[in-house]
């Protein structure tokens, strides 16, 4: 574990950290909104380990000449990973977007965006239900 | 000239029976969404998109049933580069149970949403509905890694917003399905990470070529944090034991065609990942993959067979304690995964498909006693056998299935699990697989109860006509699948066998593409 | 007209019946006129088996694949056939007996309990001729299903507490001992048809035979061996046509049938005797028959007796099994039909008594006798036959099961076969003595039976013990083939 290898996979280390961080602000928040920034963040590391992943040491962008005449000596940045992660962004976008909707929606019902309050709203209705129909075991488990 | 070769080929529609499969469900879709306003219309382009996806499927798995795979390259362009559609034994039954399913959900439906979702929703509904069940489809049939996850997420967003339709009812249909959605999106990240990973490796995403790149290298420490990425992501999707928080109320609150549906598909189609990625992508003699199903895997799903079985007994709500039996049940799914043999195999993939008519008869009866009852609590639905005998007569049928009684579907999964397991020589795991059928039978019994040996709680009518009918055609086939397994079991044993035998590779270029001159087909 | 054919139609009249009493719902005479002779066709058609057949054993036709290379398959052989006669025709007798109880003690649902029985029927003719285990064990479980409305059928509490006691017994032992056997027994062997010699040999040996017929011992729950019988009493709660047919005939004598058919066809008797492996299974069976004939007498309900005294009566079936000798499993074979006739007398002379008088405890039956002679005299004929006294059909199985055990050289069964006599004795008789020879001025006046159908029926089956003695020796020269014997080499009663 020297420095080169430190070095050498600091795009890795940076999607680890940015993962990580993500993952623990979906965990951690209790707000809803939170959650779903935490959820992004979670996926842009992803997103950045795909790019990073396709960058060839002294390659190019893979832009063809006009003219297509390619020099096979030119070394040319691997695409396919950018292309790929292009529909996951789309993908997150649209998770994101559905989760706000979703946000917008229990706001309305609930009157709220408290993970905690939303929960003791629940408990309570859990409960009536419980005192009319008898004890359920497992509640949200 | 070449071209009019590819032309002759590829104009009979047989040959294009795989994009077919997707495309006349993602493509009624928008439809549904356009047309809008007259419900009846919405309802009948799903219902006829749904049927005619049923139709194709079942034309695909009799070309497949014994042996053999149909490979289909989307635009002509030829894997690995291309995107590939590869159908075998193991994903065309699942395709034959999916869009079964949701042609008999959907008639049920009708009345089903009718009754819960607002009126301004219902063609948003049918469309997000039909999405899903092609997102669905395109998981299954698709035999390149990347495009698992596109079609994951295609079904997943789908899914959230049908859950989340359930608001109308019960609001906390909402808060499940943005659980749902935190805990999805995580496990198809992870599931995203470990393509990654599997890429920077092999440079491929084509599963067939996978399969060949990893082969060499299967103690490289990547490929092996790629399989543990991909097993924990399809793991949230699948609802492993631990991984199963957002599934209860998820289907507790989802409109009841929704849940019939989903009960029935969406976590046997993230099962077929697992089993696709662990046997056609990574080898079956992947030792790193062996030990995590011994070691990880069936404890937790003998654990989930017994502690979501017990749960399910003291349950107050008949529609939450069939959530929990799902769960245990996907426990005997991985468990006939994680024994890795023939048997165990062909156990799981005889579950996935009886388990799900079993479960979509179930969740059908609960959507009809909720029609009737206002809610599926014991407390309101009791009695209602002598109300509304051939909906309670059908559940019944579903109940014995799942508890495994001879002469339903379920007891030819049990049977084939409990014969794996002695196969194994693991006998204490076959007489845990029994003993944890007994706490079916208790929960069974307990709704048996309640629908008939109390005195009715209400005055019903029998459920309308267009829903007692799809339950007892799916009653009756627990009851025909489980004395005449010639369908099931071929389908079951050929896909076992098709996965033991590991990758079939990169496949050969078909006739009408291998007619393109090279420089053409790689552009 | 074919063989199967003639199964099929067997199995189909009962479940007709189902259908018919569905249908006829509210028109009692024609429902229960049609179910009557269905019944009737039924045993016919099991009498035209028998004709065609005798004691042949027929080829095995499959109908389809339960499981690849498991066939929903039947046959007839001689054991399975003598059980489909006794049951379909004592079915005949029960439905007029249940036509005149139902009715004289204003039962409701009755289309539903007709219907359900004739289900059980449908299952017991399933059981009787299937051809291998599984298709057994399908009809077994039906059985058990179809049945659970008929114990629970008055649905009060306690109807409800005993049809889940008596399901989940059954159930429970089913799947978890029954079925694992079954997966085990086709691992080892690769097959599940009964053959005689069994199946079994060559592929398993030493401890793991015993326990794998624990797991069939234990499984058939419907054998009643102790500590698994408590659903038997628990039935008792059921209308008595139910107690009498299938809790004394059908459902517990498809148990021991069961025990039979898995000691001789899939075990083997010669390898079980050479293997020993059944040894602890006739202690326990022993066990078994004395326990629950001491538990019999304390108990003053009279159903609740006769249930203990069938627990008991059952174990001499398994006993016989369990001795591996040719005339323990002849003698186990003939104690179904014996016990059947004996039984079923019994049970129906308790209904009789409890619609004639409004009595269900022995304590209240004093001085009965003389005001109900045809119903205790049939009771008396029934008791002696179940102790095994001459001329009554039970003295002959008991006789060879005891030869069995000699053969076996266990004395100390023929020890526990003629204590068990005595038990008997202690716990039947006293109940018709105590209805003839002593008074009560509660139950004193002029002789009244309960309504004809009810008190026929009894009649005729103490009439049926008591010619059956004269002719055992047929059955058993019909039952010799299990024994693996010619009728010529049986000893004992052909002579």
């Amino acid at each position: 574990m020297d420095w080169s290898f430190f070095v050498g996979h600091v795009n890795y280390w940076l999607f680890v950290v940015l993962m990580m961080t993500g993952l623990y602000v979906v965990v951690a928040k209790g707000n809803l909104v939170k959650k779903i920034v935490g959820l992004n963040m979670f996926q842009t590391a992803v997103f950045m380990l795909y790019i990073s992943m396709g960058k060839v040491h002294g390659g190019t962008a893979p832009i063809f000449p006009t003219d297509m005449k390619i020099d096979p000596a030119t070394v040319y940045t691997n695409p396919l990973p950018h292309v790929l992660i292009l529909t996951a962004i789309v993908v997150g976008i649209a998770t994101t977007a559905l989760g706000l909707a979703l946000v917008v929606r229990i706001r309305e019902e609930y009157g709220t965006i408290e993970e905690d309050e939303i929960l003791e709203i629940e408990q309570d209705m859990a409960s009536e239900e419980n005192r009319i129909h008898g004890q359920a075991m497992g509640g949200r488990a | 000239m070449a071209t009019e070769s590819v032309h002759d080929v590829a104009l009979t529609l047989h040959d294009q029976l795989p994009i077919l499969q997707l495309v006349v469900p993602f493509l009624a879709a928008p439809l549904v969404m356009v047309v809008g306003a007259g419900r009846g219309v919405a309802w009948l382009i799903a219902f006829l998109a749904s049927l005619a996806a049923f139709a194709i499927s079942a034309l695909l798995l009799a070309q497949v049933i014994d042996g053999g795979f149909l490979s289909y390259q989307i635009g002509g362009w030829a894997p690995p580069l291309g995107i590939e559609y590869r159908i075998d034994a193991v994903n065309a039954f699942l395709l034959f149970l999916i869009s079964g399913v949701s042609t008999l959900v959907l008639p049920f439906a009708y009345e089903s949403v009718k009754a819960e979702i607002a009126e301004r929703n219902q063609a948003l509904f049918y469309t997000c509905y039909l999405l899903c069940f092609a997102g669905l489809l395109g998981v299954t049939i698709t035999g390149d890694a990347f495009n698992v996850f596109v079609f994951l997420e295609i079904s997943s967003l789908s899914t959230y917003a049908i859950i989340a339709a359930g608001a109308d009812r019960d609001r906390r249909a909402l808060t499940a399905a943005y659980d749902y959605l935190v805990m999805g999106t995580i496990g198809a990240t992870f599931f995203v990470i470990g393509l990654g990973l599997l890429y920077m490796m092999t440079g491929t995403l084509n599963m067939g070529d996978l399969a060949d790149r990893i082969a060499p290298q299967t103690d490289n420490r990547t490929i092996q944090a790629a399989f543990a990425f991909i097993v924990v992501g399809m793991g949230l999707k699948i609802a492993i034991y631990p991984l199963h928080l957002w599934l209860p109320n998820a289907y507790t609150y989802a409109p009841s065609a929704v849940t019939a549906f989903l009960a029935a598909t969406a976590t046997k189609v993230a099962v077929y990942v697992l089993l696709r990625f662990s046997f056609s992508v990574f080898s079956p003699g992947f030792a790193f993959e062996n030990y995590t199903y011994e070691l990880i895997i069936l404890p937790f799903a003998i654990l989930a067979m017994f502690a979501a079985s017990f749960i399910a007994i003291f349950q107050t709500d008949l529609k939450r304690m069939l959530a929990y039996s799902s769960i245990a049940q996907i426990g005997y799914m991985l468990l006939g995964l994680s024994l890795m043999n023939a048997s165990g195999l062909a156990a799981t993939m005889v579950h996935l498909f009886n388990h799900g008519i079993t479960k979509a008869v179930l969740f059908m009866g609960v959507g009809a006693l909720t029609l009737r009852a206002g809610s599926s609590f014991y407390a309101s639905i009791r009695g209602m056998g002598r109300a509304m005998p051939l909906t309670a007569a059908a559940m019944v049928v579903g109940g014995l299935s799942l508890i495994g009684v001879p002469g339903t579907a379920g007891f030819i999964s049990k049977w084939v699990l409990v014969q794996a397991a002695f196969e194994k020589g693991w006998w204490p795991v076959a007489f845990l697989i029994v003993l944890s059928s007994l706490l079916a039978v208790v929960y069974v019994w307990r709704f048996v109860e309640t629908l008939y040996l109390h005195e009715p709680a209400r005055d019903a009518a029998e459920a309308p006509l267009t829903m007692v009918v799809p339950i007892w055609i799916t009653a009756l086939a627990c009851v025909w699948f489980g004395i005449n397994t010639d369908i099931t079991m071929t389908a079951a044993n050929t896909a076992a066998e098709t996965l033991l035998s590991g990758s079939t590779g990169l496949a050969e270029p078909s006739p009408w593409t291998s007619a393109l001159p090279a420089g053409e087909a790689s552009h | 007209m074919n063989v199967i054919d003639l199964i099929l139609y067997a199995m189909a009249f009962p479940a007709l019946a189902a259908v018919t009493n569905g249908i006829f719902r509210n028109s009692p005479n024609l429902r229960d006129g049609i179910t009557l002779a269905l019944a009737v066709l039924t045993f016919l058609i099991v009498v035209t088996i028998y004709s065609i057949t005798g004691n042949e054993t027929t080829e095995p036709v499959a109908l389809l694949d339960m499981l690849p290379g498991v066939p929903l398959a039947f046959n007839v052989e001689p054991l399975g056939l003598l059980f489909a006669l006794v049951a379909s025709g004592l079915w005949v007798v029960t439905h007029l007996y249940g036509i005149g109880y139902m009715r004289g003690h204003h039962e409701g649902h009755q289309a539903r309990f007709f219907a359900c029985f004739g289900i059980a029927i449908s299952s017991v003719m399933g059981i009787a001729f299937a051809s291998n285990m599984l298709t057994l064990f399908l009809f077994y479980e039906v059985l058990t299903l179809s049945t659970y409305p008929l114990v629970a059928h008055h649905g009060t509490p306690e109807a409800i507490r005993g049809a889940r006691i008596y399901l989940s017994i059954l159930i429970g032992t089913s799947i978890a001992l029954q079925l694992t056997a079954i997966v085990w027994t086709w691992v080892l062997a690769g097959t599940l048809d009964f053959r005689l010699g069994g199946i079994l040999e060559g592929h398993v040996a030493g401890p793991i035979v015993a326990v794998l017929l624990g797991l069939y011992a234990f499984g058939i729950g419907k054998a009643a061996l102790m500590p698994f019988h408590r659903w038997l009493p628990a039935a008792m709660v059921a209308p008595t046509p139910v107690s009498a047919l299938l809790h004394a005939v059908a459902v517990v004598k498809a148990g021991v049938f069961t025990m039979l058919k898995v000691g001789v066809y899939i075990f083997g008797i010669d390898f079980l005797a050479q293997t020993g492996a059944s040894e602890w299974l006739m202690w326990l069976a022993a066990f078994s028959i004395l326990a629950a004939s001491i538990v019999a007498m304390t108990k003053d309900n009279l159903k609740a007796r006769l249930a203990y005294s069938t627990v008991s009566q059952l174990s001499y079936i398994t006993l016989g099994m369990a001795l591996a000798t040719s005339m323990g499993v002849l003698g186990g074979g003939l104690h179904i039909a014996m016990h059947a006739l004996g039984k079923i007398t019994l049970f129906m002379c308790a209904g009789a008594i409890l619609v004639g008088a409004h009595k269900s405890e022995i304590s209240q039956m004093t001085g009965l006798g003389r005001v109900m002679p045809i119903t205790f005299g049939a009771f008396l004929i029934g008791a002696l036959s179940i102790i095994g006294l001459p001329p009554l059909g039970g003295s002959w199985s008991k006789w060879l099961l005891i030869v069995g055990a000699a053969d076996a050289g266990q004395q100390i069964m023929i020890a526990v076969l003629m204590i068990s006599s005595l038990l008997n004795i202690a716990y039947l008789l006293p109940i018709v003595g105590r209805g003839f020879f002593l008074s009560d001025p509660a139950n004193a006046g002029p002789v009244k039976e309960a309504p004809f159908l009810c008190w026929a029926p009894p009649a005729f089956t103490a009439a049926c013990c008591l010619a059956v003695f004269f002719y055992a020796g047929d059955i058993v020269d019909f039952l010799s083939p299990i024994a693996g014997h010619g009728p010529e080499t049986v000893a004992g009663v052909s002579e």
